[in-house]
């Protein structure tokens, strides 16, 4: 085999063409008679998503960007039968003076350090073997036959390893207490929670999608350390990609006796079911998660007990995020100092993110914690499109807050994110420009936690519905001075009176933007302004009488027919009928209407 | 998300959808937590929920109407009305949403002449919001049952519609 060609099958990619540019990319191959030469592989993803559908081709590494079915024929005819590369099909970004150069040599590779995201896009996650040739399950079997429970334990806390989830606590420490709180339990569970429920973060899925076999070798291993023979992958339906590969994997194990009964004969049994979420997004939170595996309503439950002590089925359970497990087998095969010199004091490795929004490369990007924001935003994402000035980064999901551009050279760890008033949460970062308003986002957030709050208490249930109400009246040019101070303190009784994490965090949006950009409150409040111009109620759309032909497109096309004027003489907007619509300004050609 | 379609629907599932209803419902036997898995099935055979297959599954595991019904409207995945012939859905996530979506959804509702939750009177596009499907690289996005459109624009609109004309 002298060439492989990897096109990536993540759901970015896959929702662009990809699957049918691979069974292209094979009839051509077959038809050329180079089929024994090129070995096509369907991967998990990439990370730049932003340029999909995206093809390698090794041994050289080229990136072919924004790939369709037209480009196959040549890229066959060319690059695997000729060896020239097709300059014109490759990701821009890998054009040098010196000729083009492998992907992981560009700005959006060169400083990322996978770990968690090491098979993504390399292996076809489809087939056991591709994993079993990039070590894998080596470190399963090395926990069964060198290592005792304790010392898996040790080797975990030792790494310093924290929760990818959200709160980063200390999964060593989970794992111990799961160890040892109750002696004499007759069953235990490890769970791992991919009901990843936070807008905007999408690294679970690709995960799952790209490494399946990681997480199944990783709960065996928690297993193992706890005392666990069942386990639980708990996964958002809205993934059917994600859900369909981990369960070919988890009966590829099944099917050598990786995961089942005796496993590698050492006499340690392992088993492994699927359970789908079904849109509730407090079920990312842990004891939620449980309730809801247990056929119920998933409400959380007070805490404690803790679910080390009474979890699953009132059982000691572990859950963890499918980005911790996925470090595991690394750090039990290349040892706890090895994973702890990635990362900052009190945060060790890496850091998956994902990135959208008002960015260049959206996409998934694994970093070494204590990476600053302004290299992850400008450096590896490229930058803010269409010339336009960074305004926020938004982190933690519904539970997190704004970080604004003072803060871009902070460090990116748990605690650093958290003293400057957002969080890590499970990764996403949403990149924000001019064009945002800030008061809109922290009600399109109130919006979102409103919906999905489970209700079972009061301070959560009606307390965001309240702050809700109040960001709405401010973006409706309503608001008071007052109602600034009266949000704030709603803010403070939520997050100290609500039952879980989700109503803690739920102000949190809020907090922040009232911390770091006031001002925009104040401009809705006393001048009656949105800044940024996305609250219609407060927009009035003016037609600039000098730039208007008179074409009487915009009036044609008004639906409440608030637009008059005469042909080939300047329209006028009858503000008291206009619904804000903006169907007038993206059909005028000219440019001449306007919103203030 | 809340369904808001109040017209109530005539039941019409037939003996064969009962039958696998019933025969995937012992399949679950004895298995812990089995309502959440039942309940999606039986989601995929009907298309969804209506009350009269809540009350057989309720008949066959022994787990009490009130239950079924707990948890049938707590998971937004569970719809107890019928959906359109195409289900179509706007990911309203924060990725999508500051690139536009809302815009998006806005411009459905007026083209299909209908509210988030809501069906067209012929049966034919239903209209939901959904919380990030995960395509976030692309956004914003839409899916059309399974097919996803992504990077789009207002004008794509009644073109993507148009394609699924019959």
């Amino acid at each position: 085999m002298d060439r492989k060609v990897l096109i990536c099958g993540g759901t970015g990619c896959t929702s662009s063409g990809s699957m049918k540019i691979a069974d292209k990319l094979e009839e051509v191959i077959k038809s050329k008679g180079i089929a024994d030469h090129v070995k096509v592989v369907r991967t998990g993803c990439f990370g730049l998503c932003a340029l999909g559908p995206i093809m390698i081709v090794y041994p050289e590494g080229t990136f072919y960007s924004n790939m369709s079915i037209d480009h196959v024929e040549k890229i066959v005819e060319e690059h695997l039968i000729n060896d020239r590369i097709v300059e014109e099909y490759v990701y821009e970004e890998t054009k040098t003076p010196d000729g083009i150069i492998a992907f992981n040599e560009t700005n959006f590779y060169k400083k990322q350090n996978r770990v968690a995201l090491r098979n993504c896009g390399v292996i076809n996650p489809e087939n056991i073997d591709d994993y079993i040739e990039k070590d894998g399950y080596k470190a399963i079997q090395k926990v069964l036959k060198e290592m005792s429970p304790q010392d898996v334990i040790d080797v975990v806390l030792k790494s310093g390893l924290r929760g990818r989830g959200g709160a980063g606590f200390p999964t060593g420490r989970k794992w111990q207490l799961a160890r040892d709180l109750v002696k004499d339990a007759d069953q235990k569970y490890v769970c791992c929670n991919a009901d990843e429920g936070d807008p905007g973060a999408f690294m679970d899925r690709s995960v799952l999608e790209g490494d399946p076999h990681a997480i199944i070798e990783a709960m065996s291993i928690a297993g193992y350390a706890i005392g666990a023979t069942q386990g639980y992958v708990y996964v958002r339906a809205e993934y059917p990609i994600a859900v369909h590969r981990l369960q070919v994997a988890i009966d590829q194990a099944r099917e050598r006796g990786m995961l089942g009964k005796n496993l590698f004969g050492s006499g340690f049994d392992f088993n492994l079911d699927i359970r789908l979420g079904a849109g509730a997004f407090v079920c990312g939170e842990e004891t939620a998660l449980m309730t809801s595996i247990e056929g119920k309503r998933g409400e959380p439950r007070p805490r404690p007990p803790f679910p080390a002590e009474k979890g699953l089925f009132q059982k000691p359970t572990v859950l963890n995020n499918v980005e911790t497990y996925a470090n595991i087998p690394q750090i039990i095969l290349k040892g706890a100092d090895w994973f702890a010199s990635m990362g900052t004091e009190k945060s060790k490795g890496t850091k998956v993110f994902a990135l959208g929004g008002k960015i260049h490369n959206t996409g998934l990007v694994e970093i070494p914690m204590g990476t600053t924001l302004r290299e992850i935003v400008f450096e590896i994402g490229g930058g803010i499109p269409n010339g336009k000035k960074f305004k926020a980064a938004q982190t933690g999901g519904p539970s997190g807050g704004c970080i604004p551009a003072e803060h871009l050279d902070v460090p990116i760890d748990y605690d650093n994110l958290i003293a400057i008033g957002s969080m890590m949460g499970s990764g996403g970062l949403i990149v924000m420009d001019e064009d945002n308003c800030m008061v809109d986002i922290a009600k399109f957030f109130l919006e979102f936690t409103v919906d999905e709050s489970c209700g079972k208490c009061t301070p959560c249930r009606i307390g965001t519905k309240r702050l809700y109400e109040m960001l709405e009246k401010i973006t409706s040019g309503e608001g008071t001075m007052e109602d600034l101070d009266k949000m704030e303190k709603l803010c403070y009784y939520i997050k100290n009176n609500s039952l879980c994490g989700l109503g803690q965090t739920a102000p949190n949006p809020v907090l922040s933007t009232l911390r770091y950009f006031k001002d925009e409150y104040i401009a809705h409040i006393k001048d009656k302004k949105c800044p940024a111009g996305v609250c219609t109620k407060l927009l009035s759309y003016k037609i600039v009488a000098d730039k208007c032909k008179g074409c009487t497109k915009c009036a044609r096309n008004c639906p409440v027919s608030a637009i008059t004027g005469k042909v080939k003489e300047a329209h006028v907007i009858d503000q008291s009928k206009c619904i804000k619509c903006g169907a007038c300004m993206s059909n005028c050609n000219f440019g001449a209407i306007i919103k203030e | 998300m809340s369904s808001t379609q109040k017209v109530k629907v005539a039941f019409n599932g037939t003996a064969e959808q009962e039958k696998a209803l019933r025969s995937m419902i012992k399949e679950h036997e004895g298995q812990a937590g089995a309502l959440m898995p039942i309940l999606q099935k039986a989601q995929e055979i009907y298309g969804y929920l209506p009350i009269e297959v809540q009350s057989i599954i309720s008949e066959e595991t022994g787990i009490p109407m009130e239950k079924v019904y707990g948890v049938s409207t707590f998971y937004a995945q569970f719809s107890l009305y019928p959906k359109g012939k195409y289900r179509v859905s706007v990911c309203l996530g924060t990725a999508c949403y500051v690139k536009g979506s809302g815009d998006i959804f806005n411009e459905l509702k007026n083209i299909l002449g209908i509210e988030e939750g809501q069906c067209t009177s012929d049966g034919k596009f239903s209209l939901d919001a959904c919380r990030c499907i995960g395509a976030c690289g692309l956004a914003p996005v839409m899916t059309v049952n399974d097919d996803v459109y992504g990077k789009l624009t207002k004008d794509q609109l009644k073109g993507i519609l148009d394609k699924y004309a019959d």
